[in-house]
């Protein structure tokens, strides 16, 4: 317990709040890179993903792509694109878009694919363009697991980014690797603390935003248990059918 | 190329050192999850706290979390204990929720009958439930093996030797084979993890395969098929 009080009295230590180096000045560079890796990774996989959902063509790909890169070790990606591009925020960024892919990939696809087909052809049979029941319709109905998908992506990219301080000196992880090397464990630990307070605060923020998305109308049906309810009227909606082959 | 055949020996030792690193995180984890899912799937009050806290734990960032762990727990911030404990924590952090699922799966109509044909609570467990959850627990543990193995590489950059110790002896030689190796060794290693649950599942489930995919189907079927009057 001592340790962790060392490591707040580091955190709440007037020195390490001004300055070069301070940690209001880590935290920003710790968000900066997040946000631009987020959108970056955004931009390529979201489309992507939407595509894939939407016309069901390519499945296996995403699946692959989305299972065999989460594979990849993140550490040895980092240290791969370090030695490849040099030092500075380059390579770390295109390793953590990398990284930040498959998440975004699956959530995107999944989100697609669990709007209901009916829905759609509802959708279609009402007279909508293929773009509208895209915009309209898929789009607001799977945001709740897109979400989920861009969430779970931002919570790989910060944790990833704080590892990146390994080959770029940039944002908390540098608190962590710097205390690593003159043995300071108040320090380390001090960001590690750091970095959790930031993921957590985030988390939190994902939490509530996937809350918020979800379209007002599918909220009533959906609080009441999808387990027990659809299991039951839909054996007693196939009877009528059943009845004929049964003859 | 060359680095890897004058350097065979190392990457088979550290490949050891990985495997005693991450199965016991994995079969722990795995252990100690499938109770914990099973109270979330039972007891209504006690899924909502523990999804929570492991929805929490499965945030914490893997380096801070190593770092973080042995101010908590006394071990050295080197000791191997240390890394498996906090990968025993992620892996929990996401079978819980399977197992809950894979609980949730079973359907109260079997459990009924269950009941009816005589089997107690512990024996239901053991003969009913746990059988009928193993497809769904088994998916959970795939995730797991990738993500654990995967993830061990990280405690190289705190001195913790691992396959991910090619990456930072690589980095900082600037061999870029030994890294290359590293990766296509720790994939090899979830690979090969991941084909031994695959295939215990066959074994200790053989019924799995034909019902994978259509489970929901089948079990549709007996419902009405009892109904015609």
């Amino acid at each position: 317990m001592n340790l962790l009080l060392e490591a707040v009295a580091w955190i709440a230590d007037p020195a390490h709040w001004s300055g070069a180096g301070s940690i209001p000045q880590r935290i920003w560079e710790h968000v900066w890179v997040s946000a631009v890796v987020l959108l970056i990774a955004c931009a390529i996989a979201l489309p992507l993903g939407a595509i894939i959902g939407h016309t069901g063509r390519g499945r296996e790909v995403a699946v692959m792509v989305s299972g065999g890169l989460r594979a990849l070790p993140t550490l040895g990606v980092l240290t791969l694109f370090g030695i490849w591009v040099g030092i500075g925020l380059t390579a770390p960024i295109i390793a953590l878009v990398i990284l930040a892919i498959p998440p975004l990939l699956a959530g995107a696809y999944a989100g697609f694919e669990s709007v209901d087909r009916r829905t759609i052809d509802a959708a279609r049979a009402m007279g909508m363009r293929e773009s509208q029941i895209v915009g309209k319709v898929e789009t607001p109905l799977g945001m709740p697991i897109i979400v989920g998908g861009i969430r779970s992506a931002t919570l790989q990219i910060i944790a990833t980014a704080t590892l990146a301080a390994y080959i770029a000196d940039d944002g908390l992880g540098r608190f962590i690797f710097e205390g690593l090397k003159t043995r300071d464990y108040a320090e380390m630990l001090g960001g590690s603390l750091l970095v959790i307070a930031l993921a957590l605060v985030v988390d939190g923020g994902f939490a509530i935003a996937q809350r918020l998305v979800v379209p007002a109308g599918v909220q009533a049906t959906r609080t009441g248990g999808l387990r027990a309810g659809p299991v039951r009227s839909r054996a007693a909606v196939g009877e009528p059918i059943t009845e004929g082959n049964h003859k | 190329m060359n680095w890897l055949w004058s350097n065979l020996d190392r990457v088979g030792e550290l490949m050891l050192v990985h495997l005693a690193l991450s199965v016991p995180a994995i079969i722990l984890s795995f252990v100690v999850s499938v109770p914990l899912g099973w109270l979330a799937h039972r007891y209504r009050w006690s899924r909502g706290v523990l999804l929570s806290i492991c929805a929490l734990l499965y945030a914490i960032p893997s380096l801070a979390l190593f770092i973080a762990l042995p101010a908590l727990t006394g071990f050295g911030l080197r000791s191997p204990v240390n890394l498996v404990i906090a990968l025993t924590l992620y892996g929990i952090a996401v079978i819980v929720r399977t197992a809950a699922d894979a609980f949730d799966s079973v359907e109260a109509d079997v459990r009924q009958s269950a009941t009816a044909m005589g089997f107690a609570a512990s024996g239901r467990f053991w003969g009913v439930e746990l059988p009928l959850a193993g497809p769904v627990l088994l998916s959970g543990l795939r995730v797991v093996i990738v993500s654990t193995v995967s993830l061990a590489t990280v405690g190289a950059v705190i001195g913790v030797q691992s396959l991910g110790s090619l990456f930072t002896d690589g980095f900082q030689r600037g061999i870029q084979v030994e890294i290359i190796v590293g990766i296509v060794a720790t994939i090899l290693l979830a690979l090969v993890l991941d084909w031994i649950a695959v295939f215990a599942g066959r074994l200790l489930m053989p019924w799995s395969r034909q019902r994978t995919g259509r489970a929901r189907a089948n079990s549709a079927e007996p419902v009405t098929e009892a109904d015609p009057a």
